[in-house]
């Protein structure tokens, strides 16, 4: 959550203004990759933006999140090229290797999966990003590689993975 | 920056700059010219760059060579591409470890690196230089050309090639009048995908009543499959901010919007840059050019919001509100942006108009079909040996782009169909192939050319889920606002799901087309009204697949999960062991070299095993009888 020092800083850098909302909202996010619900409020009162309305924005923008992000953001790109060229497979490995679905975030905070539209670059098709990281060219097998690699950075504790065969 | 800023303040001192930028250069200098776009930098271009910079800092030849990190020049399937110049050899898919080899060989040696040429896939020969490249050699390059000439972020760069030319010349020699004619006759339609004539537009803003007006850049690119837009913004934002300029001073506008998708941080970055450097060189903000024209751009990130692409959804997202599309009772060059007049135009066609006034609107309708004119930018992707961006001039067939620039379908597969237009497109089969690529056309044959992009599918794709995908696409990207879209595209995206989960009922078919006319008849906006396209043109060209998953509960492509089998064909299998390997499931089993069996009880398709066998031995069937071998094991 951010101080209000901080807050007031976004809020003078829009001057202020609620036609500028979407990109203070976006301040916010960028700050704590979440819109927590007292930051939004202030911002309401500060410029006199009817909650309703505020939730209404924090909800049609794919965007904005109402609830805290992983510490990883997975990003797979559901493009239409990716898509013909097997972007399903790998979400099924992705969700299996990360014990979660699309849109969700796990328990423990340290991974969110997305999908999104199209990222436009379509030659490294399918494509995932992880953490802002473009990983192109990928396969059911290399995406479940590449979070395994991150999990083993992390110290193996990240994520509420099970290998398969400990399920069994 | 490190130089002191000219300010422009009289037309001539443009031309003056110019030459001194020119004269600082050095046209015999050499140049490395590395694409930076968002393709190459998902290939770690940016690693390559400080690798050529390190590597001349050390041999000490830093101030002899230039590295130029360049707009996308479109050859996204070879990245990273880097272009030594004056030479003007192209060197493709180079790496960190190819570095020292291309300044020992090339810039000190002066031969070519002959294994990071082009070859031609036909003809098994190396191409040196990137003009001779197929790829480009049958584009016509007119607006893309420049991406791989210049740093996008130097205005400086932009300038020396001739850039705001145009709107000196239209600021000191023509009417605002004398703008909008010359738009008019050139022919230009709008890129976005409507294809409305831009000069019309121009002038049904201008004639309206009311002060302020706006112009508005159109740049959240939503389309998947389609990244021309970006390629322009962030490849050569100053072409934008010209047409822009250029716009408003023929509409009397003093303020622009670009609003860019979120999802383009690059794209953000140039065009907030080059607002920044257009202001610091007086082409943009109070008396451009001394000409007593003022007029500022602000720049906006969308929020993930495809509607948002829609004009007067992106109109109240501007205005701080819920994307949320408006009826149309009053055209938005009358009541756009805060109820005023409002030009709004996509980046494409920003990035025309310096052409048409900066060369005359006779050079740039001489392009073109009868009521198509100029180039389109298209992006070919998918099953595709060359992706890319594509810059044609309209009138070409579909055929000489996807199989003379694009190459044609990877690994001698059979070309299916060509989607274009996006989610408001429609698929187009093979014996559609030579029509020409233009607005009308197009659209008569039931897609659309929309915002360029162009997505190639072949023989394992299957068509009901393509039509199912875009449904599914549009299902959550409808606002709600209006009933026919938002349970229109449900209700039909249900009906899909069902004949691709194999329980498809006959009367399907007539309901899809029943509900596809309720869709487009009655939908508030364009999203809604083109809806239905992808499922009306896949039912018209490929509905013997439709027919195939209803009554035989089969799909004909081996996609749709519920109709399909993997199974290991022990003819081809090596018992090399890499499907038990990546199973989630420990569904496969057998001797190491002997062919291994796959147990379908235990088999959850996710794919695994197909991805990773190098010997085509995993087979995804429908539909078919299977052979003993799995009864037995």
């Amino acid at each position: 959550m951010l101080e209000t020092t901080q807050l007031e800083a976004i809020l003078e850098r829009h001057d202020r203004d609620p036609a500028n909302i979407i990109a203070i909202l976006q301040d916010i996010q960028a700050e704590v990759n979440w819109l927590p619900e007292e930051n939004l409020r202030y911002v309401c009162t500060a410029l006199s933006i009817p909650p309703s309305k505020m939730m209404g924005l924090a909800t049609f923008y794919k965007a904005f999140s109402l609830a805290p992000r992983g510490k990883h953001i997975v990003q797979l790109c559901l493009g239409t090229a990716c898509h013909v060229r097997g972007a399903v497979r790998i979400q099924g490995a992705i969700e299996r290797e990360l014990g979660i679905l699309a849109g969700e975030t796990d328990s423990d905070l340290q991974w969110t999966l997305e999908t999104v539209g199209c990222l436009g670059a379509c030659a490294l098709g399918p494509i995932v990003v992880v953490d802002g990281e473009y990983h192109g060219q990928m396969t059911s097998a290399k995406a479940s590689r590449l979070l395994q690699r991150i999990k083993k950075a992390d110290g193996n504790g990240a994520g509420t993975y099970e290998p398969a065969s400990a399920e069994s | 920056m490190s130089q002191q800023v000219q300010r422009v303040e009289h037309p001539g001192d443009l031309a003056r700059l110019r030459e001194t930028l020119q004269a600082q250069r050095g046209a015999e200098k050499a140049c490395l010219a590395i694409c930076a776009g968002t393709g190459c930098q998902a290939y770690g271009v940016n690693r390559v760059i400080e690798a050529f910079r390190q590597e001349l800092d050390q041999r000490g030849m830093a101030d002899q060579v230039e590295v130029l990190a360049t707009g996308c020049p479109g050859f996204c399937e070879r990245g990273p591409l880097v272009t030594v110049k004056p030479d003007g050899i192209f060197y493709q898919r180079v790496q960190v470890d190819d570095v020292s080899e291309i300044v020992e060989t090339t810039l000190v040696g002066g031969q070519v690196v002959d294994r990071l040429l082009y070859e031609d896939p036909n003809t098994g020969q190396k191409i040196v230089h990137e003009e001779d490249v197929p790829f480009y050699k049958l584009q016509q390059r007119e607006i893309l050309w420049i991406n791989g000439l210049l740093d996008p972020t130097r205005i400086e760069d932009y300038i020396a090639l001739g850039g705001y030319e145009a709107l000196t010349k239209a600021l000191s020699s023509m009417t605002p009048d004398e703008v909008i004619e010359a738009v008019k006759k050139s022919g230009l339609r709008g890129r976005g995908g409507a294809g409305f004539p831009t000069g019309r537009k121009w002038e049904g803003c201008r004639q309206a009543s009311g002060e302020p007006k706006y112009v508005i850049c159109n740049a959240d690119e939503g389309d998947p499959g389609a990244f021309m837009d970006r390629a322009v913004l962030e490849g050569n934002p100053h072409s934008v901010l010209e047409g822009m300029i250029i716009g408003a001073y023929a509409i009397g506008s003093q303020t622009g919007y670009i609003y860019v998708r979120n999802e383009y941080p690059l794209a953000v970055e140039n065009a907030a840059k080059a607002v920044k450097a257009a202001r610091a060189y007086g082409l943009l903000g109070e008396n451009i050019t001394g000409s007593g024209f003022d007029f500022d751009i602000q720049i906006r990130r969308g929020g993930g919001a495809f509607v948002c692409g829609e004009s007067s959804a992106l109109m109240q997202s501007l205005q701080g509100d819920v994307g949320e599309p408006q009826a149309k009772y009053v055209r938005s060059v009358e009541k756009g942006l805060w109820d005023q007049p409002t030009a709004l135009n996509n980046v494409e066609t920003w990035a025309n108009v310096p052409l048409i006034i900066g060369k005359g609107w006779e050079w740039y309708a001489a392009t073109g079909t009868e009521g198509s004119k100029g180039t389109k930018i298209f992006s070919l992707v998918g099953k595709i040996n060359n992706t890319g961006l594509v810059e044609v001039p309209m009138g070409v067939t579909l055929r000489q782009i996807i199989f003379d620039i694009g190459g044609g379908i990877p690994e001698g597969k059979q070309f299916k169909a060509v989607q274009t237009g996006g989610p408001s497109g429609g698929c187009l089969p093979e014996d559609m192939l030579d029509l020409p690529v233009d607005f009308d056309e197009l659209s008569k044959a039931g897609s659309m050319m929309g915002s360029g992009g162009m997505i190639v599918m072949d023989e394992s794709t299957c068509m009901v889920d393509i039509a199912r995908y875009f449904l599914d696409f549009l299902k959550e990207e409808s606002c709600g606002k209006c009933v026919p879209c938002r349970e229109g595209i449900a209700r039909s995206l249900e009906i899909l799901d069902r004949i691709c989960a194999g329980q498809g009922r006959a009367e399907d078919i007539p309901l899809l087309e029943e509900l596809a006319e309720t869709l487009e008849g009655f939908s508030l906006c364009a999203l809604g009204q083109t809806a239905a396209n992808p499922v009306l043109s896949t039912l018209k060209y490929f509905r013997n697949e439709y027919e195939a998953h209803i009554h035989e509960h089969r799909c004909p492509a081996g996609v749709c999960k519920p109709l399909i089998e993997y199974w290991i064909d022990p003819d081809l299998c090596a018992g090399c062991g890499a499907c038990t390997r990546v199973c989630p499931e420990q569904s496969i089993e057998g001797e190491n070299k002997a062919p291994h069996v796959l147990n379908k009880a235990r088999c959850i398709k996710c794919g695994a095993c197909y991805d990773v066998c190098r010997f085509q031995a995993i087979v995804i069937r429908s539909g078919e009888i299977q052979p003993q071998i799995e009864a037995e094991s």
